[in-house]
């Protein structure tokens, strides 16, 4: 054929790509490249921009600036049904007035490919619905059609697949079903996906590379576990898990840490894991990390004392504190039921202590509450 | 069952019964009164008297099939312009009204109520006003007449009005928003994902609109062409003001003979005849439409 939906394969390239809605810029100057047969997620809360350029992709908006590629091949001005892309809609958008196995079959159909029932019967073997070829979308349930919608799209076997918050509808426990089904269809098939999410977990439980988008822009991008253990902002560090994040100033560096000042109060950060202009630091660790002890214990490595536990709240397998520190700060702390020693008590004063490794510390200037109150997806 | 225990279970269930019933009533009491019993009436006067051989003097009634098929017989012309000038009065108001009705729906964005009412705004004055402006529209000093004598296509001899290209445009104009709004009701009501689906699917905009919009706003077609036909078909008010004597259909027919020449029976019988094979042709419509298939 010579369109470029069965020959264009390839990395994704992204390279300056805009795109303002009048005064409103939804994408900022974005480069990407999306390897060729990973799953790509792109993470950010409601208004960061990750659909528009989902969409963009998909060719259902037109980049103001910038360039897209596939593999060699320029899509950025492509008609949408002209692109080696498909996608799995939100709230799926299967045909109404077809039946399951003519929905599969429509992109085949209309490419004119000959061995189109064969092909059907395979993808929804893949996605072990066989048996509801016959029925109408309405008559499946939430899980089923979102099932359909994905094996619709990649029965074309496309370069790319798109999915827009393909689980957002789905309760939550379908969710993470749903959730290792779609990393094991990913693996099985071998196509590229791009995932397009607000949910941080979602996120980190299928993609292999997530870039977390904020106003436009990419904070970062890495693994699950790099974005996680090593943030680079503040928005990145609240909005993946939750992170303590305290002010303080370098004022020592001994090898490979730093010294940090916290309101009088010296702990260690190691220099590699310190984004930070000057000397003024937003020290950050995660809640998971810190030990909690009465305040007369005695414990190696990073310690801050003169806490008192201002709220408890137990949940069976952990624990979880906010600990009031002398300069008003509420700190975070989750603690392991893995020791059979009986919670502490709200008011008890109480130190906190962690490895100096866990540490890490940001740019001072940044607002650190970045990424806490973000709004939950609008849809 | 020990009835003490059922009574105060029983009671509400009863009234839980009765309560659709009671809310059918008015709607009920009104079909009654003023269809029922109007269709009744109609009935027993289609046979008065024998239609075909009328004598005054014994003052014989008529049988049911020997009326209908002296009046169906005596009146086949304007029997048939009635459907023929509905039908094509339907297939323009579904050309005009469907591409209004895809932009009001799609692309009319804040606009939309603004459309909506523009659409319905000739109700707000009388369908005779509005037909007799057709008249002047389609007039010799009108611009249709003008456009038409600079394009040679008439000369001032002619004339637009009076014919029956002037009563399937009236009957087009005046039933428009029968059509537009079913219409407008079933493609508001398509998910615009669909749509971006079927383009992402590998469908070009002709063949996601042959493919996905056209048959999902089906049942607004139906239902639009339905309200246009039966009214259209059942019109007098158009043929008369715009048409000329060689176009009559049947409700001018049936209105003359109930108003003017008095003979009732053959009013009567006429107007059955006429319900009869609306019916007829809607039941066949509906059944080839197959609007179950579609939701």
């Amino acid at each position: 054929m010579a369109d470029a939906s069965t020959s264009a394969k390839g990395d994704l390239k992204l390279a300056n790509v805009t795109k303002s809605f009048g005064e409103f810029t939804a994408v900022d100057d974005l480069s990407l490249v999306i390897p060729e047969g990973s799953f790509f997620a792109l993470l950010g809360p409601s208004g960061c921009g990750k659909t528009t350029t989902l969409r963009m992709i998909a060719g259902l908006e037109v980049p103001t600036a910038g360039t897209i590629h596939v593999g060699n091949t320029d899509i950025t001005d492509m008609r949408p049904y002209k692109r080696p892309v498909n996608t799995v809609f939100q709230n799926y958008a299967l045909f109404p007035h077809l039946s399951i196995f003519e929905n599969v079959a429509f992109g085949l159909r209309r490419r004119g490919i000959k061995d189109v029932k064969e092909q059907v019967d395979k993808v929804l073997n893949l996605v072990e619905l066989p048996h509801l070829a016959e029925r109408k979308p309405t008559q499946l349930s939430g899980g089923q059609q979102q099932r359909i919608a994905v094996a619709r799209a990649i029965v074309n076997r496309p370069a790319l697949l798109l999915l827009d918050e393909p689980l957002g509808a789905l309760d939550l426990k379908l969710r993470r079903q749903m959730q290792i089904e779609l990393k094991w269809i990913q693996t099985e098939v071998g196509l590229t996906f791009v995932h397009v999410t607000h949910d941080q977990e979602e996120a980190m439980t299928m993609a292999d590379t997530i870039a977390v988008m904020n106003e436009g822009r990419i904070e970062q991008m890495g693994s699950p576990a790099d974005l996680y253990d090593n943030p680079k902002t503040a928005f990145v560090a609240n909005f993946l898990g939750q992170s303590n994040l305290i002010q303080g100033k370098i004022v020592d560096s001994d090898g490979d840490s730093h010294v940090v000042d916290l309101y009088g109060q010296k702990v260690s950060v190691l220099k590699r894991r310190t984004v930070a202009k000057d000397s003024s630091v937003l020290f950050g660790i995660r809640p998971e990390k810190l030990r909690i002890q009465p305040d007369s214990h005695d414990k190696p490595g990073n310690v801050l004392t003169g806490g008192k536990i201002s709220d408890v709240s137990y949940i069976g397998v952990s624990t979880q504190y906010q600990v009031e520190m002398p300069w008003g700060q509420e700190i975070m702390v989750f603690e392991q039921n893995d020791d059979g020693v009986p919670p502490l008590d709200k008011g008890d004063e109480v130190r906190l202590s962690w490895e100096p490794i866990f540490s890490f510390a940001l740019d001072g200037n940044e607002d650190a509450t970045a990424g806490v109150d973000v709004e939950p997806e609008a849809e | 069952m020990n009835a003490t225990v059922a009574s105060p279970v029983k009671k509400p269930r009863s009234r839980k019964i009765a309560m659709p019933y009671l809310l059918l009533l008015p709607g009920m009491l009104w079909l009654i009164t003023f269809f029922l019993i109007p269709i009744l009436t109609l009935v027993k006067t289609s046979v008065n008297m024998d239609l075909a051989n009328y004598d005054p003097t014994t003052g014989a009634t008529g049988s049911f099939w020997g009326n209908f098929w002296y009046a169906f017989r005596t009146h086949e012309a304007p029997f048939a312009r009635s459907f023929i000038y509905a039908l094509a009065a339907t297939l323009i108001a579904l050309c005009i009204a469907y591409p209004l009705a895809y932009g009001i729906a799609f692309k009319a964005g804040r606009w939309k109520n603004v459309l909506l009412v523009l659409v319905v705004a000739p109700f707000f004055t009388s369908f005779i006003l509005r037909t007799i402006a057709w008249k002047q529209i389609l007039g010799q000093q009108g611009p249709v007449f003008r456009l038409l004598l600079d394009l040679h296509l008439v000369t001032y001899q002619s004339h637009i009005t009076a014919s029956a290209g002037a009563v399937i445009a009236g009957l087009s104009y005046n039933f428009l928003p029968f059509m537009t709004l079913p219409l407008y009701s079933s493609l508001e009501r398509i998910d615009p994902r669909t749509l971006e689906a079927s383009g992402d699917l590998y469908a070009n905009a002709f063949t996601t609109f042959r493919k996905v919009t056209l048959p999902l706003s089906l049942p607004g077609v139906v239902a639009g062409t339905l309200l246009t036909f039966i009214p259209a078909a059942g019109d007098y008010v158009n043929a008369e003001i715009l048409g000329n004597p060689s176009t009559t259909m049947i409700g001018n027919v049936i209105n003359a003979q109930f108003l003017r020449t008095s003979n009732y029976t053959l009013a009567a019988a006429l107007s059955f005849v006429f319900m009869v094979i609306i019916i007829a042709i809607v039941l066949f419509y509906i059944s080839r439409a197959g609007t179950e298939e579609l939701v």
